[in-house]
């Protein structure tokens, strides 16, 4: 059999640390990258005797998710305690939710190749994150940091809705989208503030049952998750074929390697032990409550890429680039205010942003500058001061110092060169310098007018004004 | 004048009349604990030397006019299960044998808002798991009327301190009757108030939804006085209620005529010991006397409440307890040499025989495929329980009842019989399952001279009435004056 009579089921259980600035159960401050166990206080260290305290924004994130994800929102739901013993879980057990989470029932639509399809969301619940170990430098232990522990998360489980690998990614940039957009997560994958549970069978077209799946845990790159369900698939497919059978098992995806390892532990038979947490009282919400959650709810991407469409007549690509994230169509709203060329705004956020911050590796969340500087940066290039050439350097810059594209300019003595007997000094030199280009144009190559302005831009490092460069070229070889 | 004899309102009065002082008090409790400590075996830490230059400093703000506080300078006894900042907080468990809190509970809070000063941390069965302080870790406390025998538990350590005049008073916690039948053994007042008016915040779990911190007194009045500074609602333990703050003392208006007292059939079956159920007896006749009206009524749920509680108790202890893993704080096993090592040999060492029993016990009532036969058929019987003892309220004041069905047994006589051990709590345990607050007055003695108490149950967050019936029948019978501690050896 080949490979195309198969079908590949995908299951996603997606973690997003919510953006509140306090823990779920205590005052401690969330913020990321601190000095380790300098965010945490008796109750988050589980120390004897101390109470979670349900944090009410928790609650309120969660079912904003649940609105924007078309769920049902419990009315009466609880918090459930998941026991296990693990250095990172101070508590040994995890306050979660079992049998009454917070959302249920939605979905998510996406487009794959044109094609709309809805996404099941099974549930949504609100859980606590745990610390994290530091095994590295210690002799031989590890060292536990707790700053983490009791960070809100929500848990959005998906129903094995996904056939592909394109579908997953689609899913994926939905839901980051809209968490960022309701600003309940800031989503950065990086610092695992977004990632997911990747849940993987295969089975024959046709067939109804499922296949056995196996689980990928903790998954915090777009591109690693597409790569892990491609091999996944791959590699399950191969097994049944060569009359084996795939065993239910959480797998470790290594992205050097682009494999899975089983991550064979038999012990790992849990029995979480769920039950009611009695420290904590039934999590009871109103109809006037969820109304007023839904009546104050931002624009949503979907909203917005209709406006992009109408107002700026921009492509249906160029308005799902900008959408995908609040933060760059934050940046495009910001700057369109100021600027009178939506495409040109849209084409820098499009390209030479987008290239910065991948090449960096950086979330859009962690631009510095804002939509005003970036709509003065296009006035700039507009008004002849500087040369996109030019422009690119500044906008570099602007991803180091949260500095004003004029100030940029100005210090690096970068404005450009339109003096014209500066230029024609420039264009004299550069002909005296290449006589072969001169005479290539002359006998008709058209090139050579190329080559010999791009000299002179890299004389005048990129200063000169390019128009009128080619302007005096033609004059001079006339 | 023997001033450990005295009340804590009586104490207040001399230092209003300026009969004595702060530091005159606390010198006297802290003498008797010296002389009496080695008998009695009441306290884990002592903090003595610490409460005497508070006592002076204390006296000095109180002579400067710098501290208003009634109860400045009133020393205090505490269960070895509340956090103290700065302090060792045990649970009686050779786990937390060297934990020192890093942060005060709420009732000690608001014990330093009155200025009142801690004599020291009170011995208790480990982790209030027990009957009789036996399981204590460190030590065995003795009861004050017989040296041979228990003062009771878990909280024993501040019974038999309240009994022998160490301290004027103490706190305890109360999951299954820990405050009541300790009160009970040793002939003290002892006070279960309604779950949610005491905040549990500091309190060492046990058993989350049944826990509550009460009173050790020697009367009635003082229970009221010492309820109005640690009753309240608090931010930091949700299941604490949002109720309005009383004056409890209001309450002892020392008339119970027209009270409807219902007395359940099921507490006086075969399992109560002859001589308490005359006691009893003797006390509902002399309410009738004050012109209570007694009826007799069943409440046989209550037959059903002691399976209830140690599947409930087990359970959420199983969890709460296991943040005793060796890896921040607290007993750390020195053999290991991985992770399983370390929280296996660390909770085998560290956790005592009845601990392990009931993490044990509770590990199995909430497994998988077991859950729905024990814990949640647990939980449907404890609204059952509810119900009855509401159905109960609808026709009468309050409920009473024998607080335990024997007088004190003699230290080692059940400690190898858990299931025994465990019946010692089966008159109090369905105020634990119900939410209920009960009252424990002493009313009488046995033939050895040992104490019986008397329960008063009341209505959920409706302490007035038990703590005037208790006064009331206080007032008329004055047990205190005829009866005392004897430290028979």
């Amino acid at each position: 059999m080949s490979i195309e009579e198969y079908e590949t089921v995908i299951g996603l259980e997606v973690h997003a640390e919510l953006s509140t600035k306090t823990k779920i159960f205590c005052k401690c401050p969330t913020k990321f990258g601190a000095e380790p166990n300098t965010q945490v206080c008796p109750i988050c260290m589980a120390m004897p005797g101390t109470l979670p305290v349900l944090n009410e924004k928790v609650v309120e994130y969660a079912v904003k998710a649940g609105i924007t994800t078309n769920c049902e929102i419990e009315r009466n739901s609880k918090n459930d305690r998941k026991n296990y013993f693990y250095p990172d879980l101070p508590k040994a057990y995890q306050i979660s939710q079992y049998d009454r989470p917070l959302c249920k029932n939605g979905n998510i639509e996406i487009t794959v190749d044109g094609e709309k399809k809805k996404i099941g969301i099974t549930r949504i619940h609100i859980e606590e994150d745990a610390g994290k170990l530091n095994h590295d430098d210690f002799g031989g232990g590890s060292l536990v940091d707790l700053n983490r522990a009791g960070v809100p998360l929500i848990e959005i489980v998906s129903e094995p809705d996904m056939r592909s690998s394109k579908e997953v990614d689609a899913y994926l940039k939905k839901l980051k989208a809209i968490l960022e957009y309701i600003e309940v997560s800031d989503c950065k994958m990086q610092e695992g503030s977004f990632r997911a549970d990747v849940n993987v069978s295969v089975r024959k077209k046709g067939q109804k049952e499922f296949g056995t799946r196996t689980e990928m845990k903790n998954m915090n790159s777009f591109r690693s998750i597409v790569r892990a369900i491609e091999y996944e698939r791959q590699r399950q497919i191969e097994v049944i074929e060569n009359g084996g059978k795939i065993e239910q098992e959480t797998l470790r995806w290594d992205d050097v390697s682009g494999r899975t390892f089983s991550m064979r532990d038999k012990e790992d038979a849990q029995d979480y032990r769920y039950f009611p947490d009695p420290d904590l009282v039934a999590i009871k919400l109103s109809e006037e409550y969820i109304e007023n959650i839904k009546n104050n709810l931002p624009e949503l991407p979907e909203s917005r890429k209709q406006r992009y469409l109408e107002d700026y007549k921009l492509t249906v690509k160029e308005a799902d680039g900008l959408t995908a994230s609040k933060y760059l169509s934050n940046l495009f709203e910001e700057a369109t205010k100021i600027s009178n060329n939506p495409k040109a705004v849209c084409n820098w956020i499009m390209s030479d942003i987008s290239r910065i911050l991948n090449e960096r590796e950086l979330e859009p969340s962690d631009i510095k500058f804002s939509g005003k500087d970036l709509a003065e940066l296009i006035d700039l290039i507009e008004k002849g001061t500087i040369s996109s050439a030019i422009a690119k350097k500044v906008l570099d810059k602007m991803f180091d110092e949260a500095k004003k594209p004029e100030d940029i300019i100005k210090e690096n003595g970068w404005i450009q060169i339109s003096d014209e007997g500066a230029i024609k000094e420039v264009v004299i030199k550069i002909l005296e310098a290449n006589p072969q280009s001169v005479a290539d144009y002359k006998a008709g190559k058209e090139k050579a007018l190329g080559f010999l302005v791009g000299q002179a831009m890299k004389e005048t490092k990129g200063q000169a004004n390019p128009q009128m460069l080619n302007q005096m070229f033609k004059e001079e070889l006339k | 004048m023997d001033i450990t004899e005295l009340t804590v309102h009586e104490l207040q009065e001399k230092l209003k009349n300026k009969e004595l002082t702060i530091t005159e008090i606390n010198k006297a409790y802290i003498d008797r604990i010296n002389e009496k400590e080695k008998d009695i075996q009441a306290f884990i830490t002592l903090t003595t030397d610490e409460a005497l230059e508070k006592s002076k400093n204390i006296e000095e703000k109180v002579n400067k006019g710098e501290i208003k506080g009634e109860l400045a300078g009133i020393p205090i006894g505490i269960k070895d299960n509340m956090c103290i900042n700065g302090v060792k907080t045990t649970c009686a468990s050779k786990m937390l044998e060297n934990f020192i809190a890093p942060y005060n509970a709420t009732v000690i809070e608001k014990i330093n808002d009155e200025n009142m000063i801690s004599l020291g941390k009170t011995n208790m069965d480990e982790f209030a798991m027990g009957s009789s302080t036996e399981t204590s870790y460190f030590k065995k406390t003795k009861n004050p009327w017989d040296l041979s025998k228990v003062p009771g538990g878990s909280s024993g350590g501040s019974a038999a301190a309240v009994a022998a005049n160490m301290v004027p008073w103490a706190l305890g916690s109360d999951t299954g009757g820990s405050i009541r039948q300790p009160a009970g053994c040793c002939g003290i007042v002892g006070l279960k108030p309604t779950y949610g008016l005491v905040s549990r915040y500091g309190l060492i779990a046990y058993a989350s939804s049944l826990d509550q911190i009460g009173t050790f007194t020697k009367d009635v009045e003082d229970t009221a006085i010492l309820l109005n500074v640690i009753a309240g609602h608090d931010d930091r333990d949700t299941t604490s209620a949002k109720k309005e703050k009383k004056d409890y003392t209001k309450a002892l208006k020392n008339d119970v005529k027209g009270l409807k007292i219902a007395v359940p059939k099921e507490f006086f079956g075969d399992g109560i010991n002859k001589e308490v159920k005359e006691s009893i007896e003797k006390a509902i006749e002399k309410y009738k006397e004050l012109g209570a009206i007694v009826e007799e009524v069943s409440l046989d749920i209550a037959n059903y409440a002691l399976a209830t509680y140690y599947i409930i108790a087990c359970a959420e202890a199983s969890s709460n307890l296991g943040r005793f893993d060796g890896i921040r704080y607290g007993y750390r096993s020195p053999k290991f040499n991985n992770l399983r090592d370390i929280y296996i040999n660390s909770r085998s060492e560290g956790f005592g025989d009845e601990v392990k029993r009931r993490i044990i016990l509770g590990t199995y009532v909430l497994s998988s495929g077991y859950y729905d036969a024990y814990y949640k058929k647990a939980q449907q019987v404890r609204t059952l329980v509810k119900s009855r003892f509401d159905e109960v309220f609808e026709n009468h004041d309050i409920i009473l009842t024998p607080t335990a069905p024997t007088t004190a047994f003699k230290i080692g006589e059940k400690s190898d019989n858990p299931l025994e051990m465990y019946l010692s709590d089966i008159c109090t345990v369905s105020l634990n399952i119900a939410g209920l607050p009960g009252l424990s007055i002493p009313c009488g003695v046995d033939s050895e001279g040992m104490p019986v108490g008397m329960q008063l149950i009341g209505k959920r967050f409706d302490e007035e009435t038990i703590l005037n019936a208790g006064y009331t029948y206080e007032q008329a019978t004055k047990f205190r004056e005829t009866y005392k501690p004897t430290f028979k050896k």
